[in-house]
C-alpha cells in the first residue's frame, strides 16, 4: 500500500503509473483501429465521421451514450462536492441522472426522427429547417460550442487529478509538468482525426468496463470495511459544523435540491454531445431501449459519490502536490489511501480514460456545429459534404488545442465557472429545439430575444455569486427574483426565456411578423425511415460518388 | 410501422407512419411521469428515518428510484413496441 502522496514531492508511483499506460496503449490502438471498425466506403461526410455512419445498434450507443454523459470530470467533482460540503452541491446528480432519462424518451425519437429525415448533423440543423431562420440557427449553434468549450476543458483537469496523485505535476518546469497532459491529447487528437465518432465508440467499452469494476469493488470494500452506516454517520457530523454543509436537504434547500436536479437534466441533453450520440443511433427503437437502461450509469455515479462519504470517514488527504487543498483530489487520493497500487492504477486508468471518451465526442460535437451552421450557412453555402467532413476534421484538432490551452494557461478555477456558465447557458436552447419539436406557434424572433435575455441574466446572476474562495461565479443557486428562496439559475433563466418569448410571440403574431419557412412536415418527427432525397444522398457518399446536389 | 403508399406528389415513394393512439401515448405519458413526479417531491423524501443498511431514507429512497425509474420507462418502451407491431 502506497503513503499518501502528499508530502512526498518527488515520488513518482511506479506501478500505478505503469497500468495507466498500458490501459492508454490499449485504446490508443483502439481509436486508431477504429477507422475500420464497422467502416461505411467512405469516411468524407458528417454522417460518417460525425455521427459514425447514423448505424449504431443499442449495445454500442449504451457504451457510447454512457461513455459520453458521465465524464471524468463527473467522476471527480461529483465525490468532491459530497466530501467537501454533502447532499445539495453533490448527490443531486442521481435525481438529475434519473430523470434525465424519462426526458429523453419522450423528446429525443422526435429529434431523431427529424433530424434523420432531412439530414440534420446538429441541434442547431434542426432549428434552422424548422424556422428558416439562420440567426436562430447561430444562436444555438454558438451557444452549444461556447458551453461545450469549457466542457472538454474540465476533462483535462479530472487527468491532472489522477496526474498529481500519481506524483507527476506538482512543482519544477511547466513543459515536463504538463507533458502527460500533452502527450495524452495530442494521441487523443490525432486518432479522432481520423477515425471520427466510431474512436470514441470503441474506446467507451474500455472505459465503461474499468469504471465498473472499479466502483463494484470499492463499494464491496467500503461495505465490508467500514459499513455505510458508519460513513453516512461520519458525514452527518461532518456536514453538521460545515458552512453550507447539508447531509439532507433542509426546508431552505428543497427547492435548490430540485431545480439542480431537474434543471441540469434538461440542460444535459440540450448539449451537443448528447444530441450527437442519440443521432448516431440506428433507429427510434435504439433511443427508447436506451432510456431504460442508461440508468444503470446512475447507479453507478450514485455510489461513486458515496465513495466522497467514505473518504470523510477515512480521513482522506486532499493536499495536492502543491502543497494546496484540492478537493477534487479526494477520489484518487482515496484509491491511493486504501488500495493496492495495481488497483489504484485501474482506478486511475477508468478515470482517465473516462476524460478521453466525452473529449471526443465533444470536440467532434462542437466542431459539425461550427461546419454545419457557421461555416457552410455564413462562408461556403455549397460545401460538400466531403468538404464538410475536411473542415470539421481540422476544427476538431483547433477545439481540442483550445481547451489545452484553456486548462494550461488558466487559473483552472476559470474552466469551472465557465462550465457552471455552460449549463444555464445550453438550456436557453431549450425552448427553440424543444418546444420546435412540437409546435411552430413560437416565433423566430420572439425565440431570438428570449433566449438573449436569458443569456444575459443568467450570466448576471451568476457572476453575482459569491463563494468561499472566489467573488463571482461562487455558486450555481441564486435567489429567484422576489423571493428569498435559492433555486438554480439555470431555471430562473429559463423562466425569463419563456416569459418573453410567448409574450413576444403574441406580439409579432399579432403584427403578422413573417414567421420563416418551415421545411419539416408532421410525420418527419414519428418516422423511421430517411427521406428518399437523405437516403439517396447517403448511398452515393458511400460509393464514393460526388452528391448530385448538396 | 405501417408504410403505404403516398398521395404526397411531390415525394411519392416516402412512406406513411400513422401516430400512435392517443390511448398508447398517454398510458406511456403516465409511466414516464411517475418517476418525475417521485424525484421531484424532495420534502417528502429529504429525511433521515427510517434507515436501511445505514443508509438515511433520503439516500435509499433515490437509489431505489434508478432501478424503479428503469423499470417504469422500460415499460412505456414496451408498450409503444407493442402499439407499433399492432399498427403492422
Amino acid at each position: 500500500m502506497t503513503a499518501l502522496a502528499a508530502g512526498t514531492h518527488t515520488g513518482v508511483h511506479g506501478v500505478e503509473l505503469g497500468v495507466v499506460i498500458f490501459f492508454f496503449l490499449v485504446v490508443t490502438f483502439g481509436g486508431f483501429f477504429a477507422v475500420r471498425w464497422r467502416r461505411g466506403e467512405s469516411m468524407k461526410s458528417l454522417d460518417e465521421w460525425g455521427l459514425g455512419g447514423r448505424g449504431f445498434g443499442s449495445v454500442i450507443t449504451w457504451f457510447l451514450l454512457g461513455g459520453d454523459l458521465y465524464t471524468a470530470y463527473t467522476f471527480v467533482a461529483v465525490p468532491a462536492a459530497m466530501f467537501a460540503t454533502g447532499a445539495v452541491s453533490g448527490f443531486f446528480a442521481v435525481p438529475y441522472t434519473i430523470v434525465v432519462y424519462p426526458l429523453i424518451f419522450i423528446f429525443m425519437p422526435r429529434l431523431w426522427s427529424v433530424s434523420h429525415r432531412n439530414g440534420y448533423v446538429t441541434p442547431a440543423d434542426f432549428v434552422r429547417g424548422r424556422y428558416g431562420s439562420r440567426t436562430l440557427a447561430l444562436a444555438v449553434a454558438v451557444t452549444g460550442i461556447v458551453a461545450t468549450m469549457p466542457y472538454i476543458a474540465l476533462q483535462l483537469v479530472g487527468i491532472q487529478a489522477v496526474l498529481d496523485t500519481m506524483g507527476l505535476g506538482g512543482s519544477g518546469n511547466w513543459f515536463l509538468r504538463d507533458l502527460p497532459l500533452i502527450i495524452a491529447f495530442a494521441v487523443l487528437a490525432a486518432y479522432t482525426y481520423s477515425s471520427g465518432l466510431r474512436a470514441p465508440a470503441l474506446i467507451a467499452f474500455v472505459k465503461d468496463t474499468l469504471i465498473y469494476l472499479v466502483i463494484v469493488v470499492a463499494i464491496v470494500w467500503v461495505a465490508i470495511n467500514i459499513g455505510f452506516g458508519d460513513v453516512f454517520n461520519a458525514a452527518q457530523t461532518k456536514m453538521k459544523s460545515t458552512p453550507n454543509g447539508s447531509f439532507i436537504p433542509s426546508s431552505k434547500t428543497f427547492w435548490a435540491y430540485g431545480t439542480l436536479a431537474f434543471g441540469s437534466a434538461l440542460a444535459l441533453f440540450m448539449y451537443p454531445h448528447s444530441v450527437t450520440g442519440v443521432l448516431s443511433a440506428k433507429d427510434r427503437t435504439v433511443i427508447r431501449r436506451n432510456a431504460a437502461i442508461l440508468p444503470t450509469y446512475s447507479l453507478m455515479l450514485g455510489l461513486l459519490a458515496l465513495l466522497g462519504f467514505a473518504a470523510i470517514y477515512e480521513k482522506t488527504s486532499v493536499v495536492g502536490l502543491d502543497g494546496k487543498p484540492n478537493g477534487q483530489l479526494v477520489v484518487p487520493h482515496f484509491f491511493d489511501q486504501v488500495f493496492p497500487s495495481w488497483f489504484a492504477g485501474v482506478a486511475f486508468a477508468a478515470i482517465a480514460i473516462g476524460a478521453l471518451v466525452p473529449a471526443a465526442i465533444m470536440s467532434i460535437a462542437a466542431a459539425n456545429l461550427f461546419t454545419r451552421n457557421i461555416y457552410r450557412e455564413f462562408f461556403a453555402r455549397d460545401a460538400s459534404p466531403a468538404h464538410e467532413a475536411a473542415v470539421s476534421k481540422i476544427v476538431s484538432l483547433v477545439v481540442k488545442f483550445g481547451a489545452l490551452v484553456f486548462v494550461l494557461g488558466m487559473d483552472k478555477q476559470n474552466a469551472i465557472n465557465f462550465q457552471l456558465l455552460g449549463g444555464v447557458w445550453i438550456l436557453q436552447t431549450i425552448l427553440s429545439i424543444v418546444a420546435g419539436l412540437y409546435t411552430r406557434w413560437l416565433h423566430r424572433w420572439a425565440l431570438l430575444v428570449g433566449w438573449a435575455a436569458a443569456m444575459a441574466y443568467g450570466t448576471w446572476a451568476a457572476y453575482q455569486q459569491a463563494g468561499p474562495t472566489t467573488k463571482h461565479f461562487g455558486s450555481s443557486l441564486a435567489t429567484f427574483p422576489g423571493t428569498d428562496t435559492k433555486v438554480y439559475i439555470a431555471v430562473t433563466a429559463l423562466v425569463v426565456n419563456i416569459v418573453v418569448s410567448v409574450v413576444l410571440t403574441a406580439l409579432f403574431r399579432l403584427g403578422k411578423v413573417p414567421a420563416g419557412s418551415d421545411e419539416t412536415t408532421p410525420d418527419d418527427y414519428y418516422s423511421d425511415a430517411a427521406a428518399p432525397s437523405v437516403a439517396h444522398a447517403a448511398a452515393e457518399v458511400q460509393s464514393g460518388a460526388e452528391p448530385a446536389s448538396t | 410501422m405501417t408504410s403505404e403508399p403516398s398521395s404526397d406528389p411531390i415525394r411519392p415513394s416516402r412512406p406513411v407512419v400513422r401516430p400512435l393512439p392517443a390511448s398508447t401515448m398517454a398510458l406511456a405519458g403516465v409511466l414516464l411521469l411517475i418517476p418525475l413526479v417521485a424525484l421531484a417531491i424532495v420534502p417528502v423524501y429529504a429525511k433521515d428515518g427510517p434507515r436501511l443498511w445505514g443508509f438515511p431514507f433520503f439516500y435509499w429512497y433515490q437509489f431505489l428510484w434508478v432501478f424503479l425509474a428503469s423499470g417504469f420507462t422500460y415499460c412505456a418502451h414496451m408498450v409503444i413496441n407493442h402499439a407499433r407491431r399492432g399498427q403492422r
